[in-house]
C-alpha cells in the first residue's frame, strides 16, 4: 500500500491537532504512545476513536454447525480425506452425499438469502451510505457515491439462525462420535 | 374449568405426529387464526431443536449408551427413553431398541395391546413397552412441548382433537382415548383422519368450498400415510337449503403405505448393486431406502428427469472410497411404484388374500396385496349402495353401476408428494367411471399433504362451535353381538351363529341406542365373552335385528367383548339375564353396557384387547 506523503502545511496542522488531542483525550494519548513505540498495528491508530479490541468468537456454535454438517453431510469426512488418489467419478459420488446433506443442514438451520436481489451481471447503483460490510467495492474504486458498477457476486446473508439448543456440559468438540458396533 | 382458548389438533400418526392449533378467541367467522405448533425434540444427544413433525419412534437406550444429560428436554425432564428425531436416528443403528409403528400395533387384533411387547425383537434385558404405553409417551411429549411454549394456556385446559384412522375399530378407538386419558386430556374428541383432511381443504378454500362442490357430489378421500391407507366417502348433501357434508362410508384398515413403497424401491436398487457385486448391510439398506425416497419424489414429480443418482455413504470415515453409487431411472420407479402399487386394474378387481402360513412370526398384519387401486376397487364395489338413502342422490348409484361413483377426489398423505401416484390413481378411477358412462372425478386441490390432518383437526375444533360446516355421518358401521341359536346341537357341526344388532349405522356422538328386546345371560362372578361383529354396508339394520345369514364381506368379526358381573349380593354362578346397550360417547368411542331386567345398575362391557388367539 502506498500513501501520498503529506505536505509541510498539512503536517503542521496535523501536529497541532495531535498535540491538542493528546493533551485532552486520554484514549488518543494511548494511541500516540503506542505509535511512538513503533507498534503501528497494535490497535486502530486512526485519529478518530478509541481503540477497539478484537473480540474472540466463541467456538461453540462453529463447532456445533460443523458437527451438524458432518452428521447430515459427512462434511468433515470429506475434507479430511486425501482426494488426490481418487478419480473424479469417485469424488463426484461422494460429493453428492456431501452436497445433499450439507444443503439440508443449511436449509434447516439457517435462512440464507442473497445480499443483492439483482441478477449477477446487472448494473447496480450504490447510494451514499451503503453498507460497506454487505457490499464490497472492487476494481476502479475512485470518486464519490453514488457508485455504479457491475454485480459480480450477489453475496449471501444469513437472516435467521436456528441452531439446536444444547444441554449444559454437552461436548461440542466431538464432531462425530466414534462408532463401535457390538 | 376454564373456557378453552385454543382448539388443538393432534395427528398421532403411524410414522410421525403433527400438532396445530386454532386460536378460538381471536378467530371470527372465516378469519381463522391457525398455526402449526413447533415440537421441540432431541435431534442429537444433548441437542434440542424445534421441528414441525415428531417422528413416532420411541428408543429405549442402554444405560451406558449415552452421556448423562443427553436426553434432557427443554422442560427439564430427563427421561430414560427418547421419542422423535433422535429416537429414529439411534434406532436406525440399533433397531433392537426401537419402537416403531406403535399405532399399527394398537389395532393389531392378535396381540395384547396393554402388554409390554415392543420392540418385538428386543433382547430380554430391554424393558419393553406396550403399544398403549408407546402412544402415551408420544402424547406426553406433545403435551409437554405445548405447555413449554404456552405456560399461560396449559394443554389440558384446551380442547383437543385427536385424529384416528377412519378404519380404526371400536377397540382401537377406545385404546386411543385411553392413552389420551392417561396423559390427562379431558376435553377430548376423536376425529377420523380423512375427515380432518377434508376440513383442512375446506378451510384452505376460504369458505369458497360451496362453489367447488354441489349437491349430489361424492368426495372420495384417499389418505396414504407412511404406514396405512385410509379411504372414506363423503357425500355433499343438503339441509334447510344449505350444503352439508355427510361421511357415508369408510374403508378397511389397510397396513400399506409410503414406507412399503420406499422399501420396494430400495430392493430394486439393492438388486442393481448386487449385480455389480456389492452387498449391503442393514444400515446401508436403510440409507439406500432414504435415498430412494428422495429419488422417488424427484422422479415422480418432474417427468423431464430421467435418472436420479442414489448414493449410500460409507459407514466409516473414508467417504470417497467407500461410497456406493447407483441410480434409479424414471422407468424403474414407474414400474415399481406406479405399476406395483397403483396398477391399472378393472373396477371389479379385488385384492388377493394369500393364505397365511401357519408359522408366522409375530409381526404386523401388513396388507397381503400391495395394489392400492385394487383395495380402492374393493372399497367402492362394496359401497355401491352407500348413498342410496340420501336425499338429493336420486336413489344412489345409477342403474347397473358395479361400484359407487365418486365425483371428486381429495388426496392426502406424504406419499402423494410423488404426484404421479395421485395422477395414476385418478386415471384409474376415471377409467372405471368412463366404462360405466359416468363423468370423470374432479381433483380437489390445495391440501398440504403432510400437515393437513393436524390443521384440519384444529379447524374442526373451531367448526364444532357452530362456526362452519360440519361433516356428519356418525359411526360408519353397525355393530352386532354373536348369539347362539336355539337349535339343537348336531354332532360334528358348529352351532349356527346368529348376530344381534345392538348399534345401528350412523350413531352420532353423544347418543344412545335403544335397548334390544333380546336378552343374553351373564354369569355372576365370571367373565363372559361374546363374539362381536361390525358391518360397514348394512345401513338399515335396527337395534334388535337378528341376522341368521349374510353375504361374505358384509359382516366382519371384530375382537370379542367381555362382561364382568361382580358377585356382590348375588350367588356366584347365577345367570342374570341382561340386555346390551350401545352408546357413542362425546369423545367418539363406542361404549357397551349390560342392563339387567330390573334394577337401575348397569355394568360396562369391555372390548377385549388382549389378543385372544
Amino acid at each position: 500500500m502506498t500513501e501520498l506523503k503529506p505536505s509541510f502545511s498539512t503536517r503542521l496542522v496535523l501536529a497541532l491537532h495531535a498535540f491538542w488531542r493528546t493533551l485532552t483525550d486520554p484514549d488518543f494519548a494511548v494511541s500516540v504512545a503506542r505509535l511512538q513505540q513503533g507498534d503501528l498495528f497494535a490497535g486502530p491508530v486512526t485519529a478518530a476513536t478509541k481503540p477497539v479490541t478484537l473480540r474472540e468468537t466463541a467456538p461453540e456454535s462453529a463447532l456445533q454447525l460443523l458437527g451438524l454438517l458432518q452428521q447430515e453431510g459427512r462434511f468433515v469426512d470429506f475434507l479430511q480425506e486425501n482426494v488426490s488418489t481418487f478419480s473424479d467419478a469417485e469424488i463426484g459420488g461422494a460429493a453428492r452425499v456431501v452436497h445433499e446433506g450439507c444443503r439440508k443442514t443449511l436449509q434447516q438451520h439457517l435462512n440464507i438469502e442473497p445480499v443483492r436481489a439483482e441478477p449477477e451481471g446487472a448494473r447496480v447503483v450504490l447510494e451514499e451510505g451503503f453498507d460497506a460490510s454487505a457490499v464490497r467495492l472492487t476494481g476502479n474504486v475512485v470518486g464519490k457515491p453514488p457508485f455504479t458498477g457491475t454485480l459480480m457476486h450477489r453475496g449471501w446473508r444469513v437472516v435467521q439462525v436456528r441452531l439446536p439448543k444444547l444441554v449444559e456440559g454437552h461436548d461440542v468438540t466431538i464432531l462425530a462420535p466414534a462408532e463401535v458396533e457390538l | 374449568m376454564n373456557e378453552a382458548r385454543y382448539a388443538i389438533g393432534i395427528d398421532l400418526g403411524t410414522t410421525h405426529c403433527v400438532m396445530a392449533y386454532v386460536d378460538l378467541g381471536l378467530s371470527d367467522r372465516d378469519q381463522v387464526i391457525q398455526q402449526m405448533v413447533p415440537i421441540p425434540q432431541l435431534t442429537g444427544p444433548g441437542a434440542v431443536e424445534d421441528r414441525l413433525v415428531l417422528p413416532s419412534f420411541l428408543y429405549l437406550p442402554h444405560p451406558d449408551e449415552l452421556a448423562s444429560g443427553d436426553l434432557t428436554l427443554p422442560w427439564g425432564v430427563q427421561p430414560s427413553f427418547t421419542v422423535g428425531e433422535l429416537a429414529r436416528n439411534l434406532g436406525s443403528r440399533t433397531p433392537i431398541r426401537l419402537v416403531s409403528s406403535a399405532k399399527s400395533w394398537l389395532c393389531h387384533p392378535a396381540v395384547d395391546r396393554r402388554a409390554p411387547i415392543l420392540p418385538v425383537e428386543a433382547p430380554d434385558e430391554v424393558e419393553r413397552v406396550s403399544p398403549l404405553q408407546a402412544s402415551i409417551r408420544y402424547l406426553e411429549h406433545l403435551r409437554d412441548a405445548w405447555n413449554y411454549q404456552h405456560p399461560e394456556a396449559p394443554l389440558l385446559e384446551q380442547e383437543i382433537i385427536l385424529t384416528v384412522p377412519a378404519s380404526f375399530d371400536p377397540a382401537a378407538r377406545e385404546l386411543t382415548a385411553e392413552a389420551a386419558a392417561a396423559v390427562g386430556f379431558n376435553q377430548l374428541v376423536l376425529l377420523e383422519e380423512p375427515q380432518a383432511a377434508l376440513y383442512s381443504w375446506i378451510q384452505a378454500s376460504d369458505s369458497n368450498w360451496r362453489n367447488q362442490v354441489k349437491l349430489g357430489d361424492v368426495i372420495l378421500v384417499i389418505d396414504v400415510g407412511g404406514g396405512t391407507t385410509d379411504l372414506s366417502l363423503i357425500a355433499v348433501t343438503e339441509r334447510d337449503g344449505s350444503l352439508e357434508l355427510t361421511r357415508v362410508a369408510v374403508g378397511d384398515h389397510i397396513l400399506l403405505g409410503g414406507d412399503n413403497m420406499d422399501l420396494a424401491l430400495a430392493h430394486v436398487a439393492r438388486a442393481k448393486l448386487a449385480v455389480q457385486g456389492t452387498a449391503l448391510d442393514l444400515w446401508q439398506l436403510q440409507a439406500l431406502t432414504h435415498g430412494c425416497r428422495t429419488a422417488k419424489e424427484i422422479l415422480l414429480v418432474d417427468p423431464s428427469v430421467a435418472t436420479v443418482p442414489v448414493v449410500v455413504p460409507s459407514r466409516g470415515s473414508k467417504l470417497i472410497g467407500g461410497t456406493i453409487r447407483t441410480e434409479l431411472t424414471h422407468e424403474e420407479v414407474a414400474q415399481t411404484l406406479v405399476e406395483g402399487f397403483f396398477p391399472w386394474v378393472e373396477a371389479h378387481a379385488r385384492p388377493a388374500a394369500r393364505a397365511r402360513t401357519a408359522l408366522t412370526k409375530l409381526g404386523l398384519p401388513y396388507a397381503q396385496d400391495a395394489g392400492v387401486t385394487r383395495h380402492l376397487a374393493a372399497f367402492l364395489g362394496r359401497q355401491t349402495g352407500a348413498t342410496a338413502d340420501l336425499a338429493g342422490f336420486e336413489g344412489g348409484a345409477p342403474q347397473g353401476a358395479s361400484f359407487l361413483h365418486p365425483t371428486a377426489i381429495l388426496f392426502n398423505g406424504g406419499v402423494f408428494k410423488a404426484w404421479q401416484l395421485a395422477e395414476r390413481t385418478l386415471d384409474v378411477l376415471n377409467k372405471w367411471l368412463a366404462a360405466e358412462g359416468a363423468p370423470p372425478a374432479r381433483l380437489l386441490e390445495g391440501a398440504n399433504l403432510d400437515l393437513a390432518v393436524a390443521s384440519g383437526a384444529a379447524y374442526y375444533g373451531y367448526v364444532r362451535r357452530g362456526r362452519g360446516v360440519r361433516i356428519r355421518g356418525g359411526t360408519a358401521r353397525s355393530y352386532y353381538v354373536g348369539i347362539e341359536s336355539a337349535m339343537p346341537a348336531v354332532p360334528g357341526m358348529e352351532p349356527p351363529l346368529q348376530v344381534l344388532c345392538i348399534a345401528p349405522f350412523g350413531m352420532e356422538e353423544g347418543t344412545e341406542a335403544d335397548l334390544p328386546p333380546q336378552e343374553v345371560g351373564l354369569v355372576v362372578g365370571e367373565p363372559v365373552r361374546f363374539r362381536f361383529f361390525g358391518s360397514s354396508v348394512r345401513r338399515d339394520d335396527q337395534v334388535g335385528t337378528v341376522l341368521e345369514s349374510w353375504l361374505p364381506d358384509e359382516v366382519e368379526e371384530l375382537e370379542e367383548i367381555e362382561a364382568n358381573l361382580p358377585a356382590e349380593g348375588r350367588i356366584p354362578g347365577e345367570v342374570v339375564p341382561v340386555r346390551l346397550r350401545a352408546a357413542v360417547t362425546e369423545v367418539g368411542t363406542l361404549q357397551l353396557e349390560a342392563v339387567p331386567r330390573n334394577g337401575s345398575e348397569t355394568w360396562k362391557v369391555e372390548f377385549d384387547v388382549r389378543g385372544g388367539s
